[in-house]
């Protein structure tokens, strides 16, 4: 039965089914509720799933080669540059600082410098997954506990990279029975060809991402076929990591190179709603069968250590981190947060851990200590943060200076307003909001008019507004506009909806809309105006009878919305329309009634009776 | 610069007015006269600063022309006020371009003559409410007039009864456009009229 790859795939769906929604009732989050499942359906609990499972493993290890990709995709050089002190003292501050505690840690215990430094490097990674996700689900993110946190993860995922590239070089001796990726075509090549090869191929990535991507994107986006788009999506992060794995390095590494190649790519929202899913799921995968892997035989026999182990491990990184926030001068608050947030071992210490096994960086029985503290520091930061809800914030009694905090960078550098299509009215209204520097993000399925669009320098992204996930990826969850999906998945956003015409605009009104705006009326009522000045009429007259005559037909036609396409309605309209002429005729002249502002006829009147007094 | 006269005219709905449309009548084609219909020209209130700074710097005498509303003009003077008088062009340290130039308001009220006295309903003459616009003339360095006030701006039924007024206006602003008209007197007196009868006989 467990040989079955449906019943394989079923155990680790209904696992995920099942823990999903209650680590999330817990407040465990989903990363942890994954590898309590996996521990759950593992060999050494229910052994439904078997201890022979490396190559799920290996499978599931893509998830975190598309969750590279996506990091790549959100990492664009100006969001670097808002966030350049938090990423890079804090960030610098806190790997290096932890490596070389745990590197000191290492030798403490017995390890040579070269595994030692392997050592420090893999515990001081944080989990993106974790930290990210709690803080999300938390809404601790804007914090600037969170804001901490979000940009020392952003500097451990470019670490990563040169530690990617560092750790064939700590290899203590020859890889003799074929290393990393097994059939690379380096093999056995010197270390520091392989690390030239790195390099090189990154260099290779940023070319072909570069000058083949974009046009193969615009003949894919031409044919209009969303799924067409998805596989090509697919297709690219696979035939990065193969072309990394043929040449011996990280997929991982090369997915990640392509994201930030792509990153200011018009593609790049669509692309992140494609991979999104299959990221998701993957690295479910992933934590299911880390959890799977968890050795508990290992655990109960070495207890001890393990416990002790995950436990020193969490309270360094903790001390370490409270340390750096306080440093750079974050609140008590923000620097509990900031240290509970990341104070577990990442996700990448998994890979670090597997491929400092495959290149015997590390001795056997420190990897299997390594996997087993790793997952418990990783279950360790739910709780802790629960921990957290009973600090209070002290904003209420502090004073204004303390509570307003000066220049805080957006968390991730997205446009406020998304204009969903990018016709004659988006235009004006992007090149409008463009002028007044607020961020637009335009989608259009056009791919040639997203083409022009960038070139005159709006950011446009080629996507379907429809589709709620391209929505999502391009920061729907913070900018403002679309329809009853927005509103339904995005409650707090701000739809502003343009309408065709009246009956367009009731059918708006009455799907709940508010913010409704008929595309001819501003066109109409300038005409109107102008047409009264050139008959002779003042221009500021014109004007008021003009914004007058507006503002009575906005307030019309939300009355008379509820009573469109019922019995009533042209009566309605008719008694409406007399309504409007007669107001604005009021005292025989247009704008009369509207305001009685500068009246004089009826002062005239108080001075003929001697009653004027002004 | 030339001594030629420029009339910052001010009413949001001269089409409801009497007395303002005659007045304007009778100067606007003057020659030496430039007559600037601020409404008119900005129904939108954005005004174009350089454009009414450079006027400002052609002209030596600024009239601003307006109805007296809530001891005050109308809102889009105080609208020109803040956005063309601006910091380094009318005032302070480099803001000379304004400096020996000639400020005078030509109001109407619909309140009486003997209203706008210590003993009248509205309690302070019209120099004292005027003292705004004067202090805003000492600020630029610009000599600031009595005013040129027409009362009971409502209570009259036809041209005839406006004529005294409207010649009156007529000739000053004339004298301003010739520089006839003795400055030192005309900035201590009450009315603007009074600082003519004394020169000039007007019927």
């Amino acid at each position: 039965m467990q040989d079955n790859f449906l019943f394989q795939a079923f155990i680790y769906l209904a696992a995920a089914t099942l823990a999903l929604p209650i680590a999330k009732r817990l407040g465990l989050g989903s990363a942890l509720g994954y590898l309590l499942a996996g521990i759950a359906i593992g060999p050494f609990v229910f052994g439904w799933v078997g201890s022979a499972d490396a190559e799920v493993m290996h499978f599931a290890e893509f998830g975190v080669v598309m969750m590279l990709f996506l990091i790549g995709l959100e990492l664009k050089p100006s969001l670097l540059w808002r966030l350049r002190v938090p990423i890079l003292g804090m960030g610098s501050a806190q790997v290096l600082l932890t490596a070389a505690a745990f590197c000191g840690f290492g030798i403490a215990f017995g390890l040579n410098l070269r595994p030692a430094i392997a050592l420090g490097l893999i515990l001081a990674m944080s989990s993106t997954a974790i930290a990210l996700q709690s803080l999300q689900e938390r809404n601790w993110l804007k914090q600037r506990g969170g804001q901490a946190s979000f940009s020392v993860l952003l500097f451990q995922d470019m670490a990563v990279i040169p530690i990617l590239a560092i750790l064939p070089l700590l290899a203590t001796r020859r890889n003799a029975e074929g290393a990393a990726a097994g059939h690379s075509l380096l093999e056995g090549l010197p270390a520091w060809q392989q690390t030239l090869a790195v390099l090189g191929a990154g260099v290779a990535v940023i070319v072909l991402g570069r000058f083949l991507a974009r046009p193969a994107f615009r003949f894919i986006a031409g044919s209009r076929l969303r799924e067409a788009f998805t596989v090509f999506a697919l297709c690219l992060v696979v035939g990065i990591a193969l072309l990394m794995q043929i040449v011996g390095l990280s997929p991982a590494l090369g997915a990640f190179l392509a994201g930030v190649v792509l990153a200011e790519s018009e593609y790049r929202h669509e692309l992140e709603a494609d991979i999104e899913p299959f990221k998701g799921l993957l690295l479910g995968l992933f934590f299911l069968s880390v959890g799977a892997s968890v050795n508990i035989p290992f655990i109960a026999s070495n207890w001890g250590m393990v416990l002790g182990g995950a436990a020193g491990v969490v309270l360094v990184k903790f001390l370490i981190l409270l340390g750096i926030a306080t440093v750079f001068g974050r609140s008590r608050r923000d620097a509990l947060l900031f240290g509970f947030a990341l104070s577990q071992v990442g996700e990448f210490a998994f890979v670090l851990i597997g491929l400092a096994e495959q290149l015997h960086v590390l001795p056997r029985d420190w990897t299997r200590a390594l996997v087993a503290i790793t997952a418990l520091s990783m279950m360790a930061t739910a709780p802790l943060l629960m921990l957290l809800g009973w600090v209070p914030h002290r904003s209420a009694n502090k004073n204004v200076e303390e509570t307003v905090e000066p220049d805080l960078p957006e968390p991730t550098e997205r446009g406020r307003v998304i204009l969903a299509g990018f016709g004659r009215m988006g235009n004006i209204i992007g090149r409008f909001l463009q002028a007044n520097q607020v961020p637009v993000t335009v989608l259009d399925t056009d791919a040639e008019l997203i083409e022009g669009v960038r070139r005159v320098g709006l950011k446009a992204y080629y996507g379907d507004a429809s589709r709620l996930d391209t929505l999502r990826a391009a920061g729907a969850e913070k900018a403002k506009e679309i329809g009853e999906m927005v509103k339904k998945h995005f409650p707090h956003l701000e739809i502003m909806a343009r309408s065709k015409s009246r009956t367009d605009a009731y059918e708006l009104i009455n799907a709940g809309f508010d913010r409704v705006y008929r595309e001819t009326l501003g066109t109409s009522m300038d005409m109107g105006a102008e047409a009264l000045h050139l008959l002779g009429f003042r221009a500021y007259q014109a004007r008021r009878a003009a914004d007058a005559f507006k503002k009575m037909n906005e307030v019309s036609v939300r009355e008379l919305a509820p009573h469109w396409g019922k019995q009533n309605y042209f009566e309605m309209l008719r008694a409406k329309i007399n309504e409007a002429e007669s107001k604005m005729q009021g005292h025989g002249l247009i704008g009369g009634a509207v305001d009685r502002a500068w009246d004089n006829e009826a002062l005239r009147e108080d001075q003929e009776r001697g009653e004027l007094r002004r | 610069m030339d001594s030629s006269v420029l009339i910052l005219f001010a009413h949001p709905a001269l089409e409801k007015s009497r007395v303002n449309r005659v007045l304007i009548q009778a100067v606007r084609d003057l020659p030496g006269v430039y007559f600037n219909d601020l409404y008119e020209n900005y129904p939108d209130f954005q005004i174009n600063v350089a454009h009414e700074q450079e006027l400002l710097r052609r002209h030596s005498t600024v009239i601003l022309q307006h109805p007296f509303y809530w001891y005050s003009g109308p809102s889009i003077l105080k609208e020109w006020m803040d956005l063309v008088l601006e910091h380094g062009f009318a005032y302070g340290k480099t803001g000379t371009a304004l400096h020996g130039k000639t400020l005078v308001n030509a109001v109407t009220t619909a309140g009486p003559q003997d209203a706008y006295h210590p003993t009248g309903y509205n309690h302070f003459t019209m120099r004292h409410l005027l003292s705004p616009f004067e202090q805003t003339a000492n600020l630029c360095g610009m000599k600031y007039l009595a005013p040129f006030v027409v009362h009971k701006s409502l209570a009259f039924h036809n041209v005839g009864e406006m004529m005294p007024h409207v010649k009156l206006y007529r000739t000053i602003v004339q004298k301003l456009v010739e520089g006839s008209l003795d400055l030192e007197r005309a900035a201590k007196v009450e009315r603007l009229g009074d600082a003519l009868f004394s020169e000039t006989e007007y019927s």
